[in-house]
């Protein structure tokens, strides 16, 4: 009996049944590994993806294209020297500027090709220069040559964000003549074919749209029709002659109406109809227009630009001429370029792209680290727009943040975890104090609006006060990692303190506190970043001013990484969108910045124990 | 039940022993639940003495009554009186700290702080005063490890963490700390019990040393040990004291059956 019993026991364990358990136990422990490991796998790639998408697009924004012309700054151009600051600050810096750009274009005289010309440097260039020379006024004497902000679009377009160009080789020999203001290009071999064939293929697409348009129209038209039909029927059965009055006005009314729209349908038939035959006939030359491809000839230094076209001649504006007269062009010598971004789709024209293109020839363009992005405040102007004010604005908040909620969330924590008796105050303390930290940041935002502005009539807009609203949002987080940081040091320490003697504070100070140091300062990190990317509160207590300086006290106006980021992220500007990004990189780089930081206190703490 | 306090009628000790400390009618709860009742013992300056009984019986929380280690549990209430020299330890002119450094404790678990050797030993002096110079102090953290047995097995290492040691040492440091203060009276919770026989044999040497110096209360669940170190053993049971008496007695001839019961093995 009791062999037999041993037998089952021991069968327990081995029989196959048994066995299949074992293996159900650890295929979904297998389950779980791969679920864990799935789930790590689509985070990393979700961050991968984050962080490529942004560093793509901010990435850019860290270099920039700065011009280095001959600026002529003497002290007569600028009817200052050295020594006078305060003529210095009124002296005409927009003019050196202007002079220097229009002296590399000599030919360019019309009023509006003498601005264009303004635009391939940026607006903020003078100021950009008079802060130079201020700093600096020695600059004056010394002919130093002095580098100002190119214009955002033509750093974009030197950073190929604008339109990519392909260059075709000329296939033929061509014979260029003046023709009035235009230059007649004759060539031996059909090489505008292609120039010619893309603009038909515009026009194809006008075809398409004029008989969409039509086909509305047709709808309209029979819409009309069956209305007359209905007067036409209704008039010989009514009787009161007052209503088939009405009635023949309105029927006279439609038909108007209908032979106005027949004409406009006949129009727009023959319109598409006329284009059609364009595109048919091969031999008909076209207008090139902004809705067309941009095609530029390059030849012996000279930039055309061509304004219509057959499949061996064209006509041509001249973007660029040295002065060397040219008759015609051998095979080989001369390029067409075109741009796969039709004008009318950018904001940097083709004479913009030329002129650039010749600054860069002659060296004047400098490619370097973008220190405006890093020693400025905001600005209207792409180029001009800093993060350090908004970088500053940030850190010095965080500075009120961390005196405010460190000691504070610290000592109530110490508190409440080793002084208060455990009552039902103390547990409606604690409760509030966990909802407290579940309280959208927004609403901190108002209280801080309602509290601190309204009622103390503290500064609006300054760092001090976005500190304390950000140190109420933070003071729950802050507590409740600190109890939990204190409540995590075994209490046998405790016991060992107070056993020899030590008061309840002694106690605390020099054994728990230490030992929860790491865990209330990784708490306070947490809280400190939360704080970091908070935007809503500090919208409501005005921080997102626009603010040029960079602040340099607690109480100037001043803005925050992530409210930069917000108004930055609003403007249309393509160079903002890349600033943008940027910005986002900075604040990364401040989180990151501080998480180490964190690290090396936490190491520190731990090792002294 | 109140056999021993009859058997032994307290103050009145023969020869010249000393009554250090002594308690009347103690009694403890925890919230609703009482966990000692009326407790009468006295304890015998330069002697020691071992509560001995079952789990839960009442010993460790008579034992933490002794220096106030009761007061930091919110629910706990001590009644009756507990003297040490004639003087109530729970009357509102005592100072804790002062009645802790008076009676030092040394725990279950050894508990060193996380800190150096030296630091350990030092943390008593120096919240309390107690040395004027570094060299007085460097003297006195000698002494007490000396004392503790433990001196030649740190001398070189101590400025090393005093959780790195062995159970064992760790105790020994733990024992170090709490004589360092200069205590009159030394509680010992069970402080064999997570120890090797080796560790416990040195410890229990070192106990039989200290007895010059101090008067030791020790709780133990080894009827071997309380026999081997004291000189009067305490009996509890169910938060009762059964019988109290000189060591030799309780273990050859005790009075109560429940005595007779435990230390032969058949209740406990």
């Amino acid at each position: 009996m009791a062999g037999e019993e041993l037998q089952q026991l021991s069968s327990i364990h081995t029989s196959n049944e048994a066995r299949g358990r074992l293996a159900k136990r650890y295929r979904t422990e297998g389950y779980f590994k791969w679920v864990g490991r799935a789930a790590i796998g689509v985070s990393i790639a979700f961050l991968l993806l984050l962080l490529t998408s942004v560093a793509s697009q901010g990435l850019p924004a860290f270099v920039f294209n700065f011009v280095n012309l001959p600026l002529d700054i003497s002290a007569e151009k600028l009817g200052a020297d050295g020594s006078d600051l305060q003529a210095l600050k009124k002296a005409d810096y927009d003019s050196v500027i202007r002079d220097a750009i229009r002296a590399q274009f000599p030919d360019v005289k019309s009023r509006n090709g003498k601005r264009a010309l303004g635009g391939i440097l940026s607006s903020g260039a003078p100021v950009y220069l008079r802060q130079q020379i201020l700093d600096n006024p020695s600059l004056i004497a010394s002919g130093k040559s002095l580098e100002i902000p190119i214009s955002d679009f033509a750093d974009l377009y030197l950073k190929g964000q604008i339109a990519r160009s392909s260059f075709v080789d000329g296939a033929a020999n061509l014979k260029i003549e003046l023709q009035d203001k235009e230059y007649g290009l004759i060539a031996d071999a059909p090489i505008f074919a292609s120039v010619l064939a893309k603009a038909k293929a515009q026009l194809a697409v006008q075809v398409g749209a004029l008989r969409n348009e039509q086909a509305g129209l047709l709808r309209s038209q029979s819409k009309l029709e069956d209305e007359i039909k209905t007067f036409k029927t209704r008039i010989p059965t009514e009787t009161d002659t007052q209503i088939s009055d009405r009635l023949e006005t309105s029927l006279a009314r439609t038909e108007k109406n209908l032979s106005i729209l027949l004409k406009r349908i006949d129009a727009l038939a023959a319109s598409a109809a006329a284009l059609d035959e364009r595109i048919a006939n091969k031999e008909l030359g076209e207008t090139l227009t902004s809705d067309m491809p941009s095609t530029l000839l390059y030849v012996g230094g000279n930039v055309l630009k061509l304004t219509s076209v057959t499949d061996k001649t064209a006509l041509a504006t001249p973007y660029f001429s040295l002065d060397e007269e040219i008759d015609q062009a051998a095979k080989g010598t001369w390029q067409l370029r075109t741009l796969d971004v039709v004008e009318a789709n950018r904001k940097f024209s083709d004479q913009e792209i030329v002129w650039t293109d010749i600054l860069v020839e002659r060296g004047f363009v400098r490619s370097g680290f973008n220190t405006i992005f890093f020693t400025r405040g905001a600005s209207r102007e792409p180029e001009m727009a800093g993060v350090l004010g908004a970088a500053v604005g940030s850190a010095l908040t965080l500075i009120i943040t961390l005196a405010l909620a460190f000691p504070l969330g610290v000592a109530a924590a110490i508190y409440l975890e080793e002084f208060a008796p455990k009552n039902r105050w103390t547990t409606i303390i604690e409760v509030n104090i966990n909802n407290l930290a579940a309280v959208p940041s927004i609403v901190f935002g108002l209280l801080g609006l309602a509290v601190f502005l309204n009622f103390f009539n503290l500064d609006r807009s300054a760092p001090y006060v976005g500190g304390m609203v950000l140190a109420l949002m933070t003071l729950p987080t802050i507590i409740i990692a600190s109890r939990a940081a204190l409540r995590a040091v075994p209490p046998s320490i405790r016991e060992a303190a107070l056993g020899i003697g030590a008061s309840r504070l002694q106690t605390v100070t020099h054994h728990v506190l230490p030992l929860a140091m790491p865990g209330i300062l990784t708490g306070t990190i947490i809280g400190m970043a939360q704080a970091l990317g908070e935007t809503a509160p500090l919208l409501m207590i005005g921080m997102v001013a626009f603010v040029v300086d960079v602040p340099t006290t607690f109480s100037d106006p001043s803005t925050v990484l992530p409210v930069q980021i917000f108004m930055w992220a609003d403007f249309p500007e393509p160079a903002f969108q890349q600033r943008t990004s940027a910005a986002i990189l900075v604040l990364l780089a401040f989180l990151i910045a501080m998480n180490a930081i964190a690290v090396v206190l936490r190491k520190r703490f731990e090792r002294r124990w | 039940m109140r056999i021993a306090t009859d058997i032994l009628q307290p103050n009145v000790q023969p020869g010249n022993e000393t009554i250090k400390m002594s308690g009347r009618k103690v009694c403890v709860h925890y919230a609703e639940k009482q966990a000692l009742f009326d407790v009468d013992l006295d304890i015998v300056a330069n002697q020691v003495i071992s509560l001995i009984g079952p789990s839960g019986c009442g010993k460790s929380t008579f034992l933490r009554c002794l220096n106030r280690m009761n007061d930091t549990i919110d629910i706990c209430k001590v009644s009756g009186a507990i003297t040490l020299e004639g003087q109530d330890i729970y009357d509102k002119a005592i100072d804790v700290v002062e009645l802790r450094a008076r009676v030092g404790m040394v725990f279950q678990k050894p508990n060193p702080f996380p800190k150096s050797i030296y630091e350990n030993v030092a943390y008593g002096p120096r919240i309390h005063g107690m040395t004027r110079s570094k060299d007085e102090l460097d003297e006195l953290v000698t002494s007490s490890l000396r004392r503790a047995g433990l001196w030649n097995e740190v001398k070189d290492r101590l400025d090393q963490p005093g959780t790195g040691l062995s159970g064992g040492q760790q105790q020994r440091v733990c024992i170090a700390r709490a004589i360092a203060t200069k205590p009159e009276v030394l509680l010992m919770d069970e402080p064999c019990s997570a120890l090797d026989p080796i560790a416990t044999a040195i410890i229990e040497e070192l106990i039989d040393e200290l007895r010059e110096n101090f008067t030791i209360v020790i709780v133990t669940h080894s009827m071997q040990q309380a026999a081997r170190v004291s000189q009067k053993t305490a009996f509890f049971h169910l938060g009762k004291l059964i019988e109290e008496g000189p060591t030799e007695q309780i273990f050859t001839n005790p009075h109560h059956k429940k005595t007779q019961d435990y230390i032969t093995g058949r209740i406990g």
